[in-house]
Formats: structure tokens, sequence, C-alpha cells
């Protein structure tokens, strides 16, 4: 059963969407992982969610208008999806290029930006960045629309080199110096958005983004060494071609699917754990003219992404999600829904609302001693809910294998059923011992589900478990 | 637990959402004040009146009370300067002590390091609430972070006894080897540890604890009463810290309605926090201290106030010299900041008092330089 090709389904399962059943895993490996690759670089091939359904049992999550109903679609859609890399991308970006709830307060603003993440996030690098520029909840929330001629903010105009696309410096070099933010700032002036209606009393609505000529600094300008009228659009396309934009995006792609990385503010001073696979990245990024969906064909078909098994901490986000597909809960829009956003931000990822418009700082530091604790309990409790049909699932399994099973059977067993997972030697045997403790494993006993389930909470309550 | 029951303990409660602090602390005879405040004003003769400018809601009797005894300070026009009405940003900024770039080290978790730099005792900073506020956030400091005294614990989820006991035994012991095995599993594998020894020690907390005094349903409340149960339970926690969960005091609309729903139940929370504590014969150790992120905008919405800037606090205890600190900020148009009260003294100046005068520590380091402080302890 320890099979190696569902093992490798289950890392790029994992990274590549949130994780599948065992039987998901099965047909998947069955195709291939080359064909799954494929499959999962173009998600237009696969069908999109019911929005009937959601609409009808879920009116607020289409209406988007509170925070709450829009961060519960998303989940909805993460869960239930038959295109996990859409919604991966989708909130890759929403973590890199973010806004946040606290200041934008308009949550249907800010899903038409996801939306537009999820149908331009595998595409061009040069245009996203340019959709970004026109986002209204962008322009809002790094504050272009108070930019102005003679006046400018340089908000929008320095993440936009910092965060979104250069990074401060590479090979301990700086990337651009502060008269490229102003200029950067000064070739974006005009760039606003209209319908700026408070929310109170009025309640919420959208804004358009506008371009407003008269407001346009359109004097000379010289960014990044090359002078001219500059307008906004080719400031994208100067840092579009940057060596260190093939940087900046080759190692966030690192960082979220492959392993992870020093947190973004290191990277200036901090050289890539693995520059060979970054190189190759970065290659890609040129190569193909700044193409994600090429970049990643690169990466999951590498031996440097397929051997790196558990190498990422799971961020909260996919600790929910993936615990809830594996168990097969939540495969319609029943109520709870708030009860997994609400765990997902007790766990420290509020979705939607980053902390700064750095993003979560990911890695190790998802964990302290609050959230740790959340993690544990929320999967544990999950695993050993054996009425779910996924824990059900693991046990019909398991039962199939025969009579009886060795200690060191059903822990293995557990462990492969949970999609490849491996421990420490000390680990494995203290579960082991676990196993022994309750006599001979007899899988017809009646005891024989609360047995298994326990297996699997302790397994998820592992150090092991919280990585990916 | 060899704990010094009378070391000076600091109880925190966080008002999420941005109190209306002209609805708290009112300046009921100021005529601006009913200017700006035609739909969501507080009539004069419903004012707990503290003097002849200045009164409390309506519902703070029993703060009003204990104000009367001496033993509450006021802190009006308490902020920073150039103030975010973002929650999060400007909440982060109280967490933090960082108004300039973004900290990610709370305050409170640099002053658990300072009290307990051996980590002798994972309870030293406990937090009650869902998930960890930053202000108790410091890279290695275990703060037990608890959602229900009574149901706290990891892998709580497994009903029966025996096989819990089991479970958590195995959790020690694959948690203990992983201490040695490099930067990261040892960080996981201690914060696990902690975690596991705290609930362990917590949960001796709520079942040695007998009262008469009855607490309210709320949220607050409930946690106010684990507060109280931790402290008694002598287990040498000295930071315990709470929150009024949900942004709560986000008031925007409906105030008059929510903002009484949510004063009336923070003021009997910390009247049983404080009858509790008395029947106990433990009044003389605390200090509670009341903040929120930002007050609110000077003139209302219609139906209720948006977000703000300077606001006020609440020092509360045996200890503290009661009265008014601070002066009330200027409700004069001109006076305004973009129509908000300006504050006139850094709520890092309070932090330092509380830090220097009650916990008996060095500031400075804690809240990142030299504030003035209050005479309130």
């Amino acid at each position: 059963m320890a099979d190696e090709s569902i093992a490798l389904m289950a890392h790029l399962m994992r990274r590549a969407g949130f994780g599948a059943p065992y039987a998901e895993l099965e047909t998947r490996a069955k195709k291939g992982y080359e064909a799954t690759v494929e499959e999962l670089l173009h998600p237009e091939t696969q069908p999109d969610l019911d929005q009937d359904i959601m609409l009808r049992y879920k009116a607020e999550w289409v209406n988007k208008n509170a925070l709450e109903g829009q961060q519960e679609e998303w989940v909805f859609r993460m869960i239930n999806t038959k295109r996990p890399l859409e919604e991966k991308i989708a909130l890759f970006w929403h973590g890199i290029l973010c806004t946040g709830h606290a200041k934008c307060e308009n949550p249907r603003q800010q899903s038409l930006q996801f939306d537009m993440f999820r149908h331009k996030g595998l595409g061009n690098f040069r245009d996203l960045l340019m959709e970004l520029a026109i986002d209204p909840a962008m322009v809002f929330y790094l504050d272009n629309c108070m930019s102005h001629k003679g006046a400018i903010n340089e908000n929008w105009g320095r993440e936009l080199l910092e965060l979104f696309s250069l990074g401060v410096g590479m090979d301990g070099k700086l990337n651009y110096s502060e008269d490229d933010v102003k200029e950067a700032a000064r070739a974006f002036t005009g760039w606003t958005v209209v319908n700026a209606i408070p929310r109170y009393p009025y309640g919420r609505y959208l804004s358009k983004f506008v371009y407003d000529p008269k407001d346009h600094d359109a004097g000379p300008k010289t960014f990044l060494g090359e002078t001219g009228n500059w307008n906004g659009e080719d400031i994208i396309n100067i840092v579009a071609k940057q060596p260190a934009a093939a940087r900046f995006v080759a190692r966030h792609l690192y960082n979220y699917f492959v392993a992870d990385e020093p947190q973004v503010p290191a990277w200036q001073h901090t050289p890539p754990q693995d520059m060979e696979a970054i190189k190759q990245l970065e290659a890609e990024y040129f190569r193909s003219n700044y193409d994600i969906r090429s970049m990643l064909h690169v990466l999951f078909n590498a031996d440097f992404f397929k051997n790196a098994r558990f190498a990422r901490v799971k961020s909260p986000v996919e600790t929910v999600v993936g615990t809830t597909r594996l168990v097969g809960d939540f495969t319609f829009p029943k109520p709870g829904f708030n009860g997994l956003t609400l765990t997902i931000r007790y766990m420290g990822q509020d979705l939607m609302n980053p902390p700064t418009v750095e993003g979560w700082h990911t890695g190790k530091e998802w964990i302290d001693s609050g959230t740790l604790v959340e993690r544990i309990n929320f999967t544990a409790d999950q695993v050993g809910n054996v009425n779910l049909p996924g824990v059900r699932d693991i046990i019909a399994r398991l039962r199939a294998e025969g009579p009886t099973l060795s200690p060191e059977r059903l822990v293995d067993g557990c462990l492969e059923l949970l999609g490849g997972y491996k421990l420490a030697d000390e680990t494995h045997s203290e579960l082991v011992a676990l196993a022994r403790n309750g006599g001979e494993i007899r899988t017809g006993d009646a005891g024989f589900p609360q047995r298994a389930a326990q297996m699997l909470q302790s397994i998820v309550a592992t150090t092991e478990y919280l990585f990916a | 637990m060899a704990a010094n029951t009378k070391a000076p303990i600091l109880v925190v409660l966080q008002l999420s959402g941005g109190n209306d602090c002209l609805n708290t602390v009112i300046p009921y005879s100021n005529p601006l004040y009913r200017d700006n405040r035609p739909k969501v004003g507080i009539p004069e003769d419903q004012v707990l009146a503290i003097d002849n400018s200045i009164g409390l809601h309506p519902t703070m009797g029993p703060i009003k009370k204990l104000y009367d005894e001496g033993k509450v300070a006021i802190i009006q026009g308490i902020g920073y300067p150039k103030p975010s009405r973002s929650h999060f940003r400007s909440m982060d900024i109280w967490h933090t002590c960082e108004p300039e770039k973004v900290g990610n080290e709370g305050w409170l978790g640099r002053a658990i390091r300072d009290i307990d730099p051996q980590k002798e005792n994972v309870l030293t900073g406990v937090n009650f609430g869902r998930g960890l506020p930053r202000a108790l956030a410091a890279p290695g400091v275990p703060v037990a972070s608890v959602g229900n005294l009574e149901t706290y614990g990891v892998l709580t989820g497994i009903e029966a006894e025996d096989q819990r006991t089991m479970a958590l035994e195995t959790f020690s012991r694959t948690y203990e080897p992983m201490l040695g095995k490099g930067p990261v599993l040892s960080y996981f594998a201690q914060t696990g540890l902690d975690a596991l020894e705290g609930a362990d020690i917590l949960s001796t907390a709520a079942a040695n604890y007998s009262s008469t005094v009855k607490y309210g349903n709320d949220d607050v409340a409930q946690y106010m009463r684990n507060i109280v149960q931790t402290h008694l339970a002598n287990l040498g926690t000295r930071i315990l810290y709470t929150t009024a969960p949900y942004n709560s005091f986000d008031t925007h609309a409906g105030q008059l309605v929510n903002h009484t729903r949510l004063w009336t139940q923070t003021s009997k929370a910390i009247e049983a926090f404080y009858d509790d504590l008395k029947e106990h014969n433990a009044t003389d150790n605390v200090v509670l201290f009341v903040f929120t992120e930002f007050g609110r905008r000077v003139h209302d919405n219609g139906s209720g106030t948006d977000h703000g800037a300077g606001g006020a606090a609440f020092v509360i205890g045996d200890a503290v010299k009661g009265g008014l600190y601070g002066e009330y900020p200027s409700l004069e148009a001109g006076k305004l900041l973009e129509g908000d009260l300006h504050y006139n003294n850094d709520f890092r100046g309070t932090y330092a008092t509380l830090l220097e005068r009650w916990m008996g520590m060095d500031s400075k380091p804690i809240v990142g330089g030299t504030f003035e402080q209050l005479d309130f302890l």
C-alpha cells in the first residue's frame, strides 16, 4: 500500500491545492503526475462551482456586503473547488499584493480583486501588476487616490517597488532609490477612483477606477535609470523587466510552493536557500515573458519541488481547509462556515485582513502558544470524529487490509491515508507504543473505529503534522 | 508553585472596536457636546456627574461607586501622535508601542520576559480569549491563551478521560525529542510542551475556586471571572489579559442601544471582579487597566459614531490614587483633529507609570523611550 506515486501526488496536491482525500489521490495518481500538473495549471478545463447552490443557500455570500460572508464564501470555494490551483494562486497573491479589510471596509470591492487574482494570477506578471494598479480596492488601500500632481502620496509607489515587484534589495545591493519611489509616485498621479461614498449612512458601494489626465504629472521622470515622460504603465513595464522582479517572483513562488524562506524583510541580506532552483525560475520568467504559469510548470516538475516534502509550515488556511477536505465535511453550503473562518482567524490568519501591507509572516511565525493549541485541537477534533465521511473512509480502508493489524501497520496505514506523512523515528516508536497499548488490533471489533481515530488524533498532534 | 502572593499583578481589559469616550466620560455641561451629539447624546439628567463638567455614562454606576471610593483613575485625552483610524493599526500601536513602524513584539510580552527571563513559569502571563493579542507576543515568551478556563487544554476534544491521558502522554513524549532538532522544531516542541504544562496547572484553578459573587454570562464577565480564578490559585501569574471580543465597541450604528448594553456588561463585570477579589481578601495587589484603541468622531453620524482619535482609559485598584488625569480635550471646532479629539498625553506614559510605579520595572526598553508618567500610582 505504501505507494510512492500516491505520496508524491499527496505532496503536489498539498502545495498546488489544499490537499486531497485518499480516493482523489488514487484517481490522480492513475492519471499521472505530469498530466495532473497540466490540469492544475489550466483551471479553466475544470467546471467552476455551482453559483446557484451558493446563492440559494447563502445569499450573503453572493451579496458580499459583510466580511464574514465573504470569508466564508472563499473558504467554501477552497474546500469544494475543482480548480484548486486557481484558489491557491489567488491566496498566494492576496498574501503578497495585499489589501486589508481594516482599511478598505468594503468586502465586495476586495472580492472583485480576488476574482481578478483567480483569472489573472497564473498569467503574465506585468499584466497582473497593471490590473492591480487599477484595482479600486488597491488604489484606495495604498492611497493612490490621495496622490496628486504637485502633491504626491508615495504609499503606492513605494509598496509597488518594495513589496509587490522588486524588494528592497538582492545579493547585497539595493534595487531602487528613494528618488525612484518619488518618480514612480509622480507617474501614477491621476490614477484614482470615483464613487467614494462614505459607508455611513449609505451602506457600501463599489468604486470605479478612473484616469484623470488633469491630475497627472506629465513631466519627464527618471526611473531606474530610464528617462521619459513616464506614465504608470511605463513604470510597470520598466519594473517587470528588472532582474530583481524575476528574483522577487521566483523567491515568493519558492516560499509558497516549495519550502519556507526567511521573512521578506530579510531577503536583501539573506540569499535564497536553493539558488540553483531560483536561477531556474528566474530564467523561465524571462524566457516566457513573465508568465507565472510557465514558472509553475518548471517548479512542479522539478526535483527540487518533488524532494521538498514537509519543508513548509502549513498556514492556518491550509490547515483548516486541508483538514476539512480530508474528513469530507462542508461539501455543501450548510450552517457552520463561520466557525471555520473564525478558527482560521484564531490560528492567526484573518482572511482578507492581513496585519499589514506586508501580508502574513509565514513559516515558523504561524505558531505561538495560542495558535498551536487552536491548531492541534481543531485538527484532532476533526479526524477524531468517526461520523465524518473522510474518517469513515480511512477506517474502511484499514479494515480492508485484513482481520488484524500490527501496531506498526496501524501507524503506517494512518500516515499513508493522511497523505504520505513521515515521522521522526522517536515519534514513530511512541505512536507504535500507543497502538500496542490496547492489545491486539482486530479490525472487526466494534471499538476499532475509535482506536483508529485515536491514532489519527495523535498523528495530527505531532510537530511533524504542522508541516506540509 | 512558589509564588509570592503579594507581588503586584496587572490585569488588562481591552475594549476592542474603539470605545466612544465622549459618551463614556461625558463633558455633559459643555454646549459643544450637545451640538455635536444631536442623535447620539446622553441627556444631562442621566449622566453620573463626577464634577460640574464631567460625568460617566448612566450604566457605569459600579465604576462611579469605585471612583467615589478613590479607587479609579480616569485618564482623559490619552492617545499618540498622528493617530491611525484603522482598528488594526491603532490596536497594533497600543500593543507594540511602535507608532512609526510596524512592530511585532508586544509591550507585555517584553514585560513578561523581564519578569521571568529564565521562563521558569509558563503562566507568568495568561490571556483569556481566542488567539494571542500582539500585546502579549514576544519571541520565545510562553503565554497561555485560554478560551475557557473550565475546558482549556490540549486535545480537549477527546472525551474519555483515560484515552485523553494516554494521548497527552504520547503528545509530550513525541514533543520532547524534538527539542534538540534545530531551531524551528525546538521552538515548536517548546511551545507545545509549555502549552501542555500551562494547561495542566491551570486546570486546578477552576476546580479550587469558590465564591458567592455572581458574574454575567457575557464574554467579558466570564473572562474576568477566569482572571480572578487564576489569580486566586497562586500560580505566580503576574499579567492577565482579556478582550471584549469581536470589535464590539465599534458602534457606527445603533450606538445608544449598543453602547448602553456594552457598558452595562462591562461595568458589572468590573464590579464582580472587584467584589470577588474583595471576598477573597485579594484586592490590594491587583491593578486593572482598561483601554481602547481610539475614541470616536466628535460629531455623530445620525445613528452612531465613526472612528476617531484621542480617547480615555481607566486604572482601577486599591493602590490607585483616584481622580481625573490628563485634560479633557477641547471640543472646539478649531482644536479638533479632522473632527476628532486631540490627545494630550501619550499612552506610553500610562504604560510607563504602570510598569515603573506598580510592577517595579524599568519601562524604557519596554515602551521604547521615556514618557511623562502620571501620578495615579
